[in-house]
């Protein structure tokens, strides 16, 4: 239920961020300076704190996704399997978001 | 009410009234589609964040050049095509199964159909725009 009620929330939350993907591609397309205001835009506190939330809901939305289209297959209904597989999406997401911003923080940081 | 004051109201039989209901018209379509957009986005989404984590810390040229190659460009825009498609089918179902008031629910729904060809027409543009121009 929960689970279920995470999957929209953050199919919503990533409907939303596809705005963020058509300002970094026109911004691109723009010329250097408008490139630079967006990454000046995403490299500050409020930009990476909303990055940090679409990276989480869109590993999420991922995980919980392929076990969808697992679902849809007609395996994994069994009561024990449904909530096991459950606690996989989450624990597969924590765990994407956590390598992709440690990689990051490797990296020197994203601003 | 009678038979016959459904007839009266509406020429229609019934059971054609009926028929038309649910989601027996294009249910199957919606549903496929998502599916189908899903998988694509499986794969088109993961790559995506590795294009992206590539381009941590490029500069303006290299980010440019990154997109403008052929491959990039095309399955950036496989990706934000994709993207824009599985965000409506998706906003869709959430929107008629949240709002209860009859136009409210329909101004919804056109308004994220307008606004995500809107974005992928833009994205498109944009993409196009850096691959083709030199």
């Amino acid at each position: 239920m929960m689970i279920s009620i995470i999957h929209r929330a953050t199919g919503v939350a990533l409907a939303v961020g596809t705005l963020m993907v058509v300002w970094g591609l026109l911004s691109l397309a723009g010329g250097e300076q408008s490139f630079n205001q967006f990454r000046i835009c995403t490299g500050s506190m409020p930009g990476l704190v909303l990055l940090f939330g679409w990276s989480w809901a869109l590993f999420y939305h991922l995980c919980n996704g392929i076990r969808h289209l697992v679902q849809d297959v007609g395996v994994g209904y069994e009561i024990p399997q449904f909530v096991r597989s459950s606690w996989l999406s989450v624990a597969g997401s924590i765990v994407l978001t956590v390598l992709v911003w440690a990689y990051v923080l490797m990296q020197g940081g994203a601003a | 009410m009678s038979a016959k004051d459904v007839v009266v109201k509406d020429r229609r039989n019934p059971l054609k009234v009926a028929r038309g209901l649910g989601s027996s018209q294009s249910g199957v379509s919606h549903w496929w589609s998502q599916r189908l957009t899903a998988a694509a986005l499986v794969l088109l989404g993961l790559w995506f964040v590795v294009i992206v984590l590539s381009l941590l810390h490029a500069d303006y040229a290299t980010a440019r050049a990154t997109v403008a190659r052929p491959w990039n460009a095309l399955l950036l825009i496989a990706f934000v095509l994709t993207m824009f498609w599985h965000a409506v089918l998706g906003l869709q179902v959430v929107i008629e199964d949240y709002v209860p008031t009859r136009w409210k629910e329909v101004s919804l729904l056109v308004a994220i159909k307008f606004l995500a060809v809107l974005g992928a027409l833009a994205s498109v543009l944009a993409v196009l725009r850096i691959a083709l121009t030199p």
